[in-house]
């Protein structure tokens, strides 16, 4: 078994890529992804921690944040769609202005 | 780092994240994210959180992928693909990303952190805890989870009635706030409640007016 710090350093890679999308990428669904990325790192540090230290918490937070992940992504998702629908685009350069 | 298996899914799933990102297309990024997903929902199998792997492949592959690639199908246009970032833009972002990189694990591998012996956590005692202690968590969680997909399904809907509404030019059988503004905007003389054929003509063409100018303002 792996120890915990190759978990951590896992962790940390796909939170960096997760940093580098959402600083890069213009397009919202491809925002969307980084922010997944991002939010699986974080269960990953919580099952880590929660597996080495033998506490169960870790594990009852990794739940709540998958669930409000998932609630995260529906929200994100309509938001996308009415985007679409007010800009017929995408590009969140373009979104600087609010429409009534 | 000793074990292969956990090397071969560390590897497969920081390869699929950057592909995830990196793509062309964006449906083959979307499942880039799902096998990403699937090798996270691997690691925590290897951390024997077996529970929170089904959880994991279950939420998320099962419902926020099929989700994401709904939406994408929805709203793909060609013109993405030739959405440029910038190089300057991409040098920058690369800037951060090693940065973070090198802090945070600078920060971990200089602390002392001791690994236990690592076993297996048994459901009983997560359960337990999760309907005890946790339990009004829970409660909020559902609440949470509730408004939101309901607030979800509000947002889409709105744009929807409006869109029916557009194609058939009929007389709107509940005006809903979005286009009674509109209305308002564009045109300002035929702002009475008058119910005949004319002035519904005249909604129509306030309607397209206005969404020609999102356009126009959206693609500077």
């Amino acid at each position: 078994m792996a120890a915990l710090m190759d978990y951590l350093i896992v962790s940390i890679i796909l939170l960096a890529i997760g940093i580098y999308g959402l600083t890069v990428k213009r397009n919202f669904i491809r925002m969307l992804f980084a922010v997944e990325i991002i939010i699986n790192a974080a269960n990953i540090n919580f099952i880590a921690f929660s597996t080495f230290t033998q506490t169960a918490a870790g594990q009852s937070f990794a739940l709540f944040s998958i669930a409000i992940a998932a609630a995260e992504v529906a929200v994100g998702l309509a938001l996308i769609i009415v985007v679409y629908r007010i800009y017929k685009d995408i590009d969140v350069k373009g979104l600087n202005r609010l429409s009534g | 780092m000793s074990d292969p298996y956990f090397i071969a899914v560390s590897a497969i799933t920081i390869a699929s994240a950057i592909i995830a990102l990196e793509f062309k297309e964006l449906i083959y990024g979307a499942i880039a994210l799902a096998v990403m997903l699937l090798g996270v929902a691997v690691l925590f199998v290897l951390l024997d959180a077996t529970f929170i792997a089904m959880f994991q492949i279950t939420v998320y592959v099962g419902a926020v992928v099929v989700l994401i690639i709904f939406t994408i199908m929805l709203v793909r246009r060609e013109a993405w693909l030739r959405l440029d970032e910038g190089g300057r833009r991409r040098v920058m972002g690369a800037v951060v990303a090693l940065a973070t990189i090198a802090l945070l694990t600078a920060m971990v591998v200089s602390s002392n952190i001791v690994s236990g012996d690592g076993s297996a956590i048994s459901i009983v005692e997560l359960s337990d805890q999760m309907l005890t202690y946790y339990s009004p968590v829970l409660i909020v969680l559902a609440l949470t989870i509730a408004s939101s997909v309901i607030g979800a399904l509000v947002l889409a809907k709105v744009e929807r009635g409006k869109s029916i509404e557009k194609e058939q030019g009929e007389e709107v059988q509940e005006p809903t706030e979005l286009s009674s503004m509109d209305l308002s905007r564009a045109d300002t003389s035929h702002s009475g409640s008058d119910n005949d054929s004319s002035s519904s003509i005249d909604m129509d063409m306030g309607v397209g007016k206005g969404s020609g100018t999102d356009t126009d303002i959206g693609g500077k």
